[in-house]
């Protein structure tokens, strides 16, 4: 289908085309146009559940080749843990709808995920906790390496795929990931959940242009204001509330993603 | 083989703070002056412009303007019995590349060394007796004073524009400054910047249980200035985004926004980025340096002859490129003979976290916007009853409140779900953070050798790093910060993280890039590598300036200290070795 082939316009979030299959193929390249059709499609999506399930996995399925290095099924898996490390919940949207998981594919697919600055020559060996990161794994492949290596240990458990489990299923082999348990094939889960929670919170609370983060979600809720140049009247006003609304680096439009 | 150039009078390796005030100093001196440097140009204009640079994810986490492990890094173990292990990505400590090294990215803490600092055995021994120094301590007086550097320190801190308030003027102590100061001749070329409600808070505190806090000295201009070269500065605007970061503002003190826009201005000037030095040349009586070989950006190798060599790289990588080129005598921990690598020592740090009810805003903010109190600093108390010698200063600054590194949760905060929103929603306005800046001595197990297996990208031995923390230090650090703690309670908090270092040394999490020693300087050339003039021993047409030369580390910030030794040694090339080219110090 079209989709397949359309690239992601210059100020798109990628998420967004995931949550909202249809729009992505009809939208206008101007960002407004965007979120008028998305208004006016979203509900379109769940009238249609045969053919759209208007879950992530039926849109990384309806739309291959959009993700900068996961594959859909790995996506999937991403946007799954994130949605359970920063949840939506009372307190407003979570890492899943800032964009956590596009951010992290954008990460993975650029010189952070090859491991581009690191010293990365053996021999390889184990160290104490105190030498450090010493695997041979990129956090690309570190990421590609555990989430298989997660998905087969459900396999032989008797269960379903994580990303495919409930939320409170998720939550306890999160925490069991978190602590070192279980033993997976080939990557170390201990490794794996302390890169992936550090990711997770570096989507949500980064600049918006890479990915996540989007219309500020996670600076809302801090009440982080972004990247301003001046407080020189502000400073000694001890115990005010600064006002105004969040900034990211590409103005004011917290939707706007840097080119990859 | 290396292509030959043409001799230059002196080549300056690696051009952050040191190389470029040597390079302005010797200019000046009518010198052709060449610095070397294996990062790129950079300027406040285009690279630090506030249009990108205020970027936490670019700069603070993906470590933008730093060194690249992949080309340089070092092996680390805590003790001879470990095999060392490459440090694979930056931790514990951040060195630059590029020019203005990272004189670029600090934070601006500028302080001066207490004049006991320089005397650390001479002075500790006669107060307290000899029995109070451990057996494999190793720590040793500079050779130099705080009177021989205080006019070094006046021409940096007026190089900067230093905002802070004098608490010594010539023996008198000033009320509203840091009495335990050592005495300076003037006050501060600015004066002190804007309050943060943090460090009102905190001076409250302090004052209530009977310090004497002062507003800390700051490399951020609290008001426009021009220094004595002649270049113009810009009032801070408290963006928060000093630390890791470049200033787009003209604000923070840096070779940019200080030397640069005379240097380069100058016939007898040159710079070269993106060559990486590999050796120091001697000739065949191995006391006379030739010169040094470097690796460009295409990997093409180039001898570069000079009368004079001074190296001016990060501490470490001074160290590292001596034992490269087998200048001075490696250090042997078994023995405890031989000078360079001896002597690494670090800061050991901890923090009190504190949970206010108050709106604190901690996105307001400047890198050296703090206040501290010094008086457990080196020797500004008695360490009779105490079971250490050192100390620190203990301080509230407000950096910044960049979200993704520098927010602070209570201990009992969950690591994730919907807890941890909720605590990050709580608290990131409404908390602050008291840390603790402590000293390091030197000891005999200690030190930084040529790692027998891991290869940098030229081929070269990496640097190893064999360090571990002692009990001095944590007992220095737990007095510390229960001192601290004290502090916090005295703010009324809601809750209270109080984060004591505790065990091994690790290269982990970040900690402080105020790594010392290696090639320390003293007046005993079995215990030094360089004379009190930082002049090599050896090789006397070899200087090597940096903090490589503190003989141990104080509880400050080394900056102050690196830049008046960088003109204490200008000084001597000037006004002794230009007339009379040889050893300064007679051995």
């Amino acid at each position: 289908m079209l989709a397949a082939t359309q690239q992601a316009p210059r100020f798109c979030s990628l998420s967004d085309a995931i949550r909202h299959p249809f729009d992505f193929v009809r939208m206008s390249f101007t960002p407004s146009r965007r979120r008028l059709l998305k208004v006016a499609l979203a509900p379109a999506a769940t009238v249609l559940p045969l053919r759209f399930v208007p879950s992530a996995a039926a849109a990384s399925v309806a739309h291959p080749g959009q993700f900068a290095y996961l594959t859909p099924v790995e996506f999937t898996w991403v946007e799954a843990a994130v949605a359970r490390l920063i949840p939506n919940d009372e307190l407003g949207p979570g890492a899943k709808e800032a964009g956590v998981a596009t951010f992290i594919d954008r990460q993975l697919s650029g010189p952070y995920g090859r491991a581009e600055t690191w010293y990365m020559q053996g021999p390889w060996r184990e160290g104490t906790k105190e030498q450090g990161y010493q695997l041979k794994l990129t956090p690309a492949q570190l990421y590609r390496t555990a989430i298989a290596d997660v998905d087969d240990w459900c396999s032989r458990n008797g269960k379903r795929p994580f990303a495919e489990l409930a939320a409170s299923e998720q939550d306890q082999l999160l925490h069991r990931l978190e602590k070192g348990d279980p033993e997976l094939a080939r990557a170390p889960a201990k490794d794996f959940f302390e890169m992936l929670l550090q990711n997770t919170v570096e989507g949500f609370l980064a600049d918006p242009m890479y990915g996540g983060n989007q219309d500020f979600i996670g600076w809302k809720l801090i009440g982080f204001p972004g990247p301003r140049y001046n407080y020189v009247a502000e400073i000694a006003q001890y115990g005010k509330r600064y006002a105004m609304a969040p900034v990211g680096i590409l103005g004011r439009d917290g939707r706007r993603v840097k080119e990859a | 083989m290396a292509s030959r150039l043409p001799s230059v009078d002196v080549v300056l390796v690696g051009f952050g703070w040191t190389a470029s005030i040597l390079a302005q100093e010797l200019t000046d001196a009518g010198l052709q002056v060449l610095a070397l440097e294996r990062g790129g140009f950079r300027d406040t204009v285009p690279d630090f412009a506030t249009t990108q640079i205020q970027d936490e994810l670019r700069y603070a986490v993906r470590n933008e303007l730093f060194e690249e492990p992949e080309r340089e890094t070092l092996t680390f173990r805590n003790s001879a019995d470990q095999v060392a292990l490459p440090m694979r990505h930056l931790g514990s400590f951040k060195p630059a590349a590029g020019a203005g090294g990272a004189g670029v990215h600090w934070n601006g803490q500028n302080w001066r060394f207490l004049p006991t600092d320089f005397l650390q055995r001479s002075h500790i021994e006669q107060r307290y007796g000899k029995g109070i120094i451990p057996a494999d301590m190793t720590i040793q007086d500079w050779g130099v004073t705080y009177d021989d550097l205080e006019p070094f320190y006046d021409k940096f801190e007026y190089l900067c524009g230093i905002s802070g308030e004098a608490g010594n003027l010539g023996g008198q102590i000033q009320p509203k400054g840091n009495p335990f100061e050592g005495p300076r001749k003037r006050g501060f070329p600015l004066p002190p910047l804007k309050r943060s409600y943090g460090t009102v808070l905190f001076d409250k505190a302090a004052r209530e249980v009977g310090y004497h806090p002062f507003p800390c000295p700051a490399a951020n201009t609290s008001q426009p200035y021009r220094n004595p070269y002649g270049v113009q500065m810009g009032e801070c605007t408290y963006c928060g985004y000093c630390e890791w970061f470049g200033c787009g503002n003209y604000s923070k003190s840096s070779p940019q926004t200080t030397v640069f826009p005379v240097l380069f201005t100058k016939d007898n000037f040159q710079f070269r980025p993106h060559c990486s030095v590999t050796r120091v040349l001697l000739d065949s009586t191995g006391k006379r340096a030739t010169g040094v070989v470097y690796v460009d950006a295409q990997g093409r190798e180039f001898e570069q002859p000079a009368d004079l060599v001074i190296l001016t790289a990060f501490a470490q990588h001074n160290v590292h490129l001596l034992l490269l080129s087998k200048i001075g005598k490696p250090y042997d921990p078994r023995s405890g003979e031989g000078v360079v690598g001896r002597n690494y020592a670090y800061q050991i740090t901890s923090s009190v976290d504190v949970f206010l009810n108050e709106l604190v805003n901690p996105f307001m903010g400047a890198g050296a916007l703090g206040q501290a109190i010094d008086n457990f600093n080196g020797d500004n108390f008695d360490h009779g009853p105490e079971k250490f010698i050192g100390g620190g200063y203990i301080a509230l600054w407000t950096t910044g409140g960049r979200p993704i590194l520098q927010h602070h949760l209570p201990k009992d905060a969950p690591t994730w779900g919907s807890g941890w929103k909720k605590s990050m929603a709580d608290n990131y306005l409404r908390s602050v953070s008291i840390a603790t800046h402590g000293s390091v001595m030197s000891y005999r197990d200690a030190y930084l050798d040529l790692d027998p297996t891991y290869r940098d990208v030229y081929g070269n031995p990496l640097l190893r790093l064999t360090f571990d923390f002692h009990d001095n230090e944590h007992r220095m650090s737990k007095f510390l910060t229960d001192k601290a703690a004290e502090i916090a309670k005295a703010m009324k908090p809601r809750d209270m993280h109080v984060k004591q270092r505790e065990g091994h040394y690790t290269i982990v999490p970040y900690q402080t890039t105020h790594n010392t020693g290696g090639a320390v300087m003293g007046a005993d050339p079995r215990t030094s590598v360089v004379n009190r003039y930082l002049q090599s021993w050896d090789v006397p047409n070899l200087f090597v300036v940096g903090a490589c030369a503190f003989p141990q580390n104080a509880g400050y910030n080394p900056t102050g200290t690196v830049g008046a030794l960088a003109y204490w040694a200008a000084d001597a090339i000037r006004s002794q070795y230009l007339k009379k080219p040889g050893p300064l110090v007679s051995t």
